[in-house]
């Protein structure tokens, strides 16, 4: 049964503090104090889940906020301070991993389905196919569904951001996205409805507490590029590479669920993005990345950075959770 | 290659003359189709478009065909389209 669209609604719980940089922030906003200064060097003083859980609180705050926080508190320049001291960690580490921009001629987007074919990482899809448990696949929507409950929205900053042609393909893919003005059929909603059929609990947020440093990344990377414009290109790189990597995995997801009799819902939101990204994987790529490098070539070393942002998350998340299952 | 968003289009448009495309073909890929259309497959069955932007598929191996489900990426480069 479809759930009302209100079930993606506002998180009721905050996430537990991963050490004393997330126990000072949470705290304050919690209680309406002042958030404490950021350390002077974040990568050498707070641990790297500390500082994710921390940055990926703060943006929330961008998105639906939660109960307990005032949400003044967005643009609280004390908030906002912390904010940049961890994006600035976040980017100088995503930077740090990007080998460079790949050596093509000519077109970006055969560079990039060639760059996403080239890609050999490990492969959850392929895992739940053939070989995960019905435990082992749910793990993996709890982890996942810190992002697909707020699908598409870390891309919708760079709309305002982007010159005209561009600007015009990203809202034509996100309109599909958000269910072509349909709310039972946005995209995050239809994860949200397969969430519920599974009996898992289709709350924005509910298994923050569960999710490794690996998922805190991936969200985080893409708010990054999304909420600073300097970044726009990285965040529709990022979205080029995520829907190039989306039609064949998806149908993989299909073929898991179904083989280990699992929510036809669940099953419908995946083949849903079977077609979807399809199509998305050309707009993303040819409309929206094609178009906004020959309007602003000097933004192309940042669209393979997030191109590659994207691929190199989900190899981490992958190499997380198939080493704690023994997949591999 | 086709240009699925021509230099024209946009701010320079004029009246209600289209200068986008509506049919693009995307090289060693789908052919996407922006709008309504209704697709007549090879057993003569009628398909019609569901979303904003549609691809029909053009290397024989979709499994959802007549639309694209990304499969002619691992069709051998030389029998894509």
């Amino acid at each position: 049964m479809s759930q009302t669209p209100d079930a993606v609604r506002r998180p009721t719980h905050l996430p537990k503090p991963r050490g004393p940089l997330s126990e000072s922030v949470l705290a304050a906003l919690v209680d309406g104090g002042t958030v404490p200064d950021p350390p002077a060097d974040v990568a050498a003083t707070v641990a790297p889940e500390d500082a994710a859980i921390t940055l990926w609180t703060i943006y929330e705050l961008s998105y639906r906020g939660f109960a307990e926080i005032d949400d003044d508190r967005e643009w609280d320049p004390a908030v906002v301070t912390v904010r940049r001291a961890l994006e600035r960690d976040l980017e100088a580490r995503l930077r740090e991993r990007w080998p460079g921009r790949p050596a093509y001629d000519g077109d970006f987007a055969e560079a990039l389905f060639a760059e996403v074919g080239a890609h050999d990482g490990p492969s959850l899809a392929r895992y739940v196919q053939t070989k995960a448990s019905a435990d082992q696949v749910l793990e993996l929507l709890q982890l996942r569904s810190i992002y697909h409950l707020k699908e598409s929205d870390p891309v919708s900053w760079a709309v305002p951001r982007l010159p005209t042609t561009p600007r015009a393909a990203l809202m034509e893919l996100q309109y599909d996205e958000y269910g072509v003005g349909r709310p039972e059929a946005l995209h995050a909603q239809l994860f949200a409805d397969g969430m519920a059929a599974l009996g898992l609990d289709p709350t924005e947020a509910a298994y923050v507490d569960q999710v490794p440093l690996e998922i805190l990344e991936q969200n985080n990377a893409m708010s990054l590029f999304g909420l600073n414009r300097r970044l726009r290109g990285a965040a529709v790189g990022h979205l080029a590479a995520f829907e190039a990597t989306s039609s064949l995995p998806s149908r993989r997801m299909v073929q898991g669920l179904d083989r280990l009799g699992l929510a036809e819902e669940m099953q419908h939101y995946y083949r849903e993005h079977v077609e979807a990204d399809a199509v998305h994987e050309q707009l993303a790529a040819r409309a929206i990345c094609g178009s906004l490098l020959e309007a602003e070539p000097e933004l192309e070393d940042d669209v393979w950075l997030g191109a590659f942002t994207c691929l190199d998350g989900e190899d981490r998340v992958a190499g997380y959770l198939l080493d704690r299952w023994g997949a591999r | 290659m086709s240009r699925i968003s021509p230099e024209r289009a946009g701010n320079e448009r004029t009246g209600n003359e289209r200068q986008s495309a509506d049919v693009i073909v995307c090289p060693g890929g789908p052919l996407l189709l922006r709008g309504d259309h209704v697709v007549q497959d090879e057993d003569g069955t009628d398909h019609r478009t569901k979303r904003p932007v549609s691809a029909v598929c053009r290397c024989g191996r979709s499994a959802t065909k007549p639309w694209c489900d990304g499969t002619h990426k691992v069709v051998p480069d030389k029998q894509r389209p």
